[in-house]
This record gives C-alpha cells, sequence and structure tokens, in this order.
C-alpha cells in the first residue's frame, strides 16, 4: 500500500468518523430531521425509532439493555452526571467517593467540585505501571462511600485496571461503581454484567462515530441505579438527561456501536500487532521507556519517553507528517508536564520526555514504518544537540548538578 | 500553534551546536534551565583575548523547538561581538526575530540568562567580578 501523509497517530483524542457512520447519520439531518420527543407526527415517529435503534446498537456493544443508555453530549458530560448524579441520590447514604489520581481531568475536576460541595474523596495512587492497588481501594472504603469511579483504561498510557475485581470489591461492600470507559467500549470487550458496572461513561467520537455525543449507562437491575438530572427540562432520558436528542449523532454512535461490535476483535489484534512492532521499532533506541503496564493495556495505546529529549522539541522534528501528543508541559499553558505520568512516579524530565501513540482503525504498516524512522531519526539528532545528552554519555549524574529552578 | 519560518529554520538547521573545552580560561560556558522544567540550556562563548571579541560560541539545549531555536540565534548573534555588546542582547530582540508566541516567552528569557551566565563565567575565570544580574520572569 502506498503510503499516505499525514499520519494520525492521536486516536485517543479522537478518531475520524467511519464512512459507514457518515452514511448512516446523513438522512437525518434533512429529510429525517424530526425531534424525536414529538409525539403526534410521522417526522416525530421517525427519529424517535432512530434513536431506539441506536440505543439496541450502543447497549448490545457493552452486554446492556437499551433502557439503562442515557445518551448525552459526550463522556464529560456522562462522567459529570455519573458522579454528580450519584452524591445527590444517595446523600443519604452517605458522602464518600473513592477515585484514582490517573483519572482523566472529566473526572477529576468533577470529584474537586464534589469536595468543595461537602464530600469526601479518596485519590487512589497507582504503582509505576500504572495499576491501582485493590487492598489498598478496600481498605479506602468507609462506612459513608456510595462510589468507587475508577476508569476502564488509561487515556495516556492505555492501562486496563483490574474491572472485575474492583467491581466485586464494590459490590462486597455495597458501594456502587462507575467507570469512565471512553478509551476502552469499542476497542477490547466490554460488559457492563460480566463486569460488575453500575454506571459506565463513554463517547462516540473515539470509537470513529461522531464528536457531539456519548452515553451514560446506569443499571437497572440489582441493584437499580439512579441518578440526579444535572440538566433540568423536558425530562428526557427518563428525567436523567434533559435535552433535544441529537438524533443524527446518536445515529452515528449507534452504527459505530454495531461496527465495532463486528470488527472489534480483528482490529484489535491487528492494531496491538501494529503498536508491538512501533514499540519494538523504537526501543532499538538507546534511554527509551514504555510507560504503564504492557499486558493490561488497550491494544492501540503507546507511551514512550525518550530520555534526554524534550518531547515537543522532539514532535516539531515530524509534526508536518505524523500528528501525535506529547506528556510534555510545553503543549500546555501550564508548563506542568502530564499528571499521569507524575502519578507513574516518572521524574519530570522523563514525564517531558514522552510521546503518546494513539493507533486506529485507518492506521497502516507503512505508516508504522514511517514513524518509526522519522521518530527514531529525530531522537537521534535532538540528543546530539542535548546537553543532558552529552552529561550522560560523559558518565555524569544530572541528579548531581544543582539547576537553577525557574 | 503556527510557528514563524525563521523560528523553523533555526530548529531544522541550527547553527553552532557542539561543545567548546571548558578548561580553557578564554571559554565561558553558561548552563541554565532544569530538567524537570523541561527546558536545559547550555552556550559557551570563546573570546579572542587581544581583542574582546567573541570569536566563537556554541550551544546545546535540551527543551522545545522555541528553546532549540532561541540558543541557536544566540550564538549567531553573539559571534563577532564583544563581551560588552553581547550583554546588550535582550531577550525581547529574540521573541521579535523569531515571532514567539506569549507562552515562549520563557524560551528567550533563557536564552539571555545563558548568554549572561557565559560571560560572567568567562568573566570570573579572567579575574573580572561577575555582574549582578537582574531577575527576569519565566
Amino acid at each position: 500500500m502506498e503510503l499516505k501523509l499525514p499520519i494520525y497517530l492521536d486516536n485517543n483524542a479522537t478518531t475520524p468518523c467511519d464512512p459507514r457512520v457518515v452514511d448512516a447519520m446523513l438522512p437525518y439531518f434533512t429529510e429525517k430531521f424530526g425531534n424525536a420527543a414529538s409525539r403526534n407526527h410521522s417526522f416525530g415517529w421517525t427519529a424517535e425509532e432512530a434513536v431506539d435503534y441506536a440505543r439496541e446498537q450502543v447497549a448490545k456493544l457493552i452486554g446492556a439493555d437499551p433502557k439503562e443508555i442515557i445518551f448525552t453530549s459526550g463522556a464529560t458530560e456522562a462522567d459529570n452526571l455519573a458522579i454528580k448524579g450519584v452524591f445527590e441520590m444517595y446523600a443519604s447514604r452517605g458522602n464518600h467517593i473513592i477515585t484514582c489520581t490517573t483519572e482523566h481531568k472529566a473526572v477529576l475536576d468533577t470529584c474537586k467540585h464534589i469536595e468543595k460541595l461537602g464530600g469526601q474523596v479518596t485519590y487512589l495512587p497507582v504503582a509505576a505501571d500504572g495499576l491501582i492497588d485493590l487492598n489498598e481501594l478496600e481498605k479506602a472504603i468507609t462506612d459513608k462511600t456510595i462510589l468507587i469511579a475508577i476508569m476502564y483504561g488509561n487515556n495516556e498510557i492505555g492501562v486496563i485496571q483490574p474491572i472485575r475485581e474492583i467491581s466485586k470489591i464494590a459490590r462486597k461492600h455495597g458501594v456502587l461503581f462507575f467507570t469512565d470507559g471512553t478509551q476502552a467500549v469499542g476497542k477490547v470487550p466490554v460488559d457492563v454484567n460480566a463486569d460488575g458496572i453500575d454506571l459506565m461513561a463513554f463517547s462516540a467520537h473515539k470509537m470513529y462515530g461522531p464528536k457531539g455525543v456519548g452515553a451514560l449507562y446506569v443499571r437497572r437491575k440489582s441493584p437499580r441505579v439512579k441518578v440526579t438530572a444535572q440538566m433540568d427540562g423536558g425530562g428526557h432520558e427518563r428525567g436523567m438527561r434533559s435535552g433535544t436528542m441529537n438524533v443524527p449523532g446518536i445515529v452515528g454512535f449507534g452504527k459505530a456501536c454495531e461496527i465495532c461490535m463486528n470488527e472489534m476483535e480483528a482490529e484489535g489484534q491487528r492494531l496491538s500487532k501494529m503498536r508491538d512492532r512501533l514499540e519494538a521499532g523504537l526501543m532499538q533506541l538507546e534511554e527509551a521507556y514504555v510507560n504503564g503496564n504492557r499486558e493490561h493495556r488497550l491494544p492501540h495505546v503507546a507511551n514512550i519517553s525518550f530520555k534526554y529529549v524534550e518531547g515537543e522539541g522532539l514532535m516539531m522534528g515530524f509534526n508536518k507528517d505524523i500528528a501525535l501528543s506529547s506528556g510534555s508541559a510545553c503543549t500546555s499553558a501550564s508548563l506542568e508536564p502530564s499528571y499521569v505520568l507524575k502519578a507513574l512516579g516518572l521524574g519530570d524530565d522523563l514525564a517531558h520526555s514522552s510521546l503518546r501513540f494513539g493507533l486506529g482503525r485507518f492506521t497502516t504498516d507503512e505508516q508504522i514504518d514511517y514513524t518509526i524512522k522519522a521518530i527514531s531519526e529525530t531522537v537521534l539528532k535532538l540528543r546530539e544537540m542535548s546537553p543532558l545528552w552529552e552529561m550522560f554519555k560523559e558518565g555524569i549524574d544530572l541528579n548531581s548538578i544543582e539547576w537553577a529552578h525557574h | 500553534m503556527a510557528y514563524s519560518e525563521k523560528l523553523i529554520d533555526h530548529y531544522t538547521h541550527p547553527k553552532n551546536v557542539g561543545t567548546l573545552d571548558k578548561s580553557k580560561t578564554n571559554v565561558g560556558t553558561g548552563l541554565v534551565g532544569a530538567p524537570e522544567c523541561g527546558d536545559v540550556m547550555r552556550l559557551q562563548i570563546e573570546v579572542d583575548e587581544t581583542t574582546g571579541v567573541i570569536s566563537d560560541a556554541k550551544f546545546k539545549t535540551f527543551g522545545c523547538g522555541s528553546a532549540i531555536a532561541s540558543s541557536s540565534l544566540a550564538t549567531e548573534w553573539l559571534k563577532g561581538k564583544t563581551v560588552d555588546q553581547a550583554l546588550t542582547i535582550d531577550n525581547m530582540d529574540i521573541v521579535e526575530e523569531l515571532n514567539l508566541p506569549p507562552v515562549k516567552i520563557h524560551c528567550s528569557v533563557l536564552a539571555e540568562d545563558a548568554i549572561k551566565a557565559a560571560i560572567n563565567d568567562y568573566r570570573v575565570k579572567n579575574g573580572m567580578p561577575a555582574l549582578e544580574l537582574e531577575e527576569k520572569k519565566h
């Protein structure tokens, strides 16, 4: 196959829409434009049917009942609805939530908000491989604990948490278990019953669907879970999320889920093979380190630190041709490197030197070959101009130097 | 973020990458920044002892493209200047020349710091007092 440039390896940020998804959506912008809540005419019925069908497609992918799917504007809204909704709904039972330090900001910042409202939040640390300690999780549970919020697969390092073990602990103590499944759903098999999940947020645009639509799974049976609506209005989505349904988006989400359902297994195998090849190619470089557990990991994600080279400087060497992300501070205005990598215990220097690769449905072998070559060349070039590399090669311990901190 | 052509050129074809012999008395070395901050610059000047003119300048930088370009530009500007003239290089000149965006101004400040640190190292080696340097915000 011919090499196609530029190469997109930032599929954890977002994925392109699958053309099949777009085809499914198009009629719902024009001739089938109805409001799914219009009960009294055929335009409304058509839209409602489409939403119902999409709800089935979405539910099927995660082994849920269609009635357990609440459509939202995306995973951030679903994260907010789950955490704030449980906090409000179960206020009489307690006010304590357990989460972990490597969660997405949509979870962490929501938990910070809960603390402002008087809630208690425990932020579990993670081990060097990014996994939480189950004993610590169990120890953190108190009689005030109402929710455990631990993500399925991490967006930066791809590490998959021990979901079934977590849910067992949650069940044992009668605590609800919420997981942010944004990066995992559609990539690895997720089954809310087998996995023991009570609430789960996920999003269409991470699985080749459109932006602006996501869902919260809310368990209806054993236990029956309820969340307090965070958006008041017309009482849509069984009163849990008001607002006119984004019909084209929901149709696209449904189609995206159906495609994932059919192709996930083969795609996962293809991507993990490609990812492993990418990793092996780049690990040929000296002082390159894979971040996060390599066994319990999403098939399409790799996070690698190239010591003594700064991430953004590195990306500049090939960002005309290759799109990816860095844990470097320089990519954000905050000047703080990735909090996820720091939570693994990486020094700031290694966190600054990291690249995140997110492979996807449309990534080709030729693109992987090109990427290995381009990145290797840039790393070597930048190390030639890195004072830290020179010191390392001279055997100088960088920790022995008194750096001027700014 | 779109970078200027000059910046990209300095990043792609950096000038004066390398190392001078820091044991020589007419070589001044400035090492500024910290790995934890994501920027480390080492800038060196070699001074012609009869004329006081900077005859050579080299750098090595760990950092983003703007940091690399700022230090590359600094070495270009240093060559041919007297040590006193070199002290007048202001970070805002670098910002202007490379059209650095606001979030990257700290890279130019670091380059100015590196120049001054190299000059001070040279001064101290040659029996002159170190200059008091004003603190610029990074």
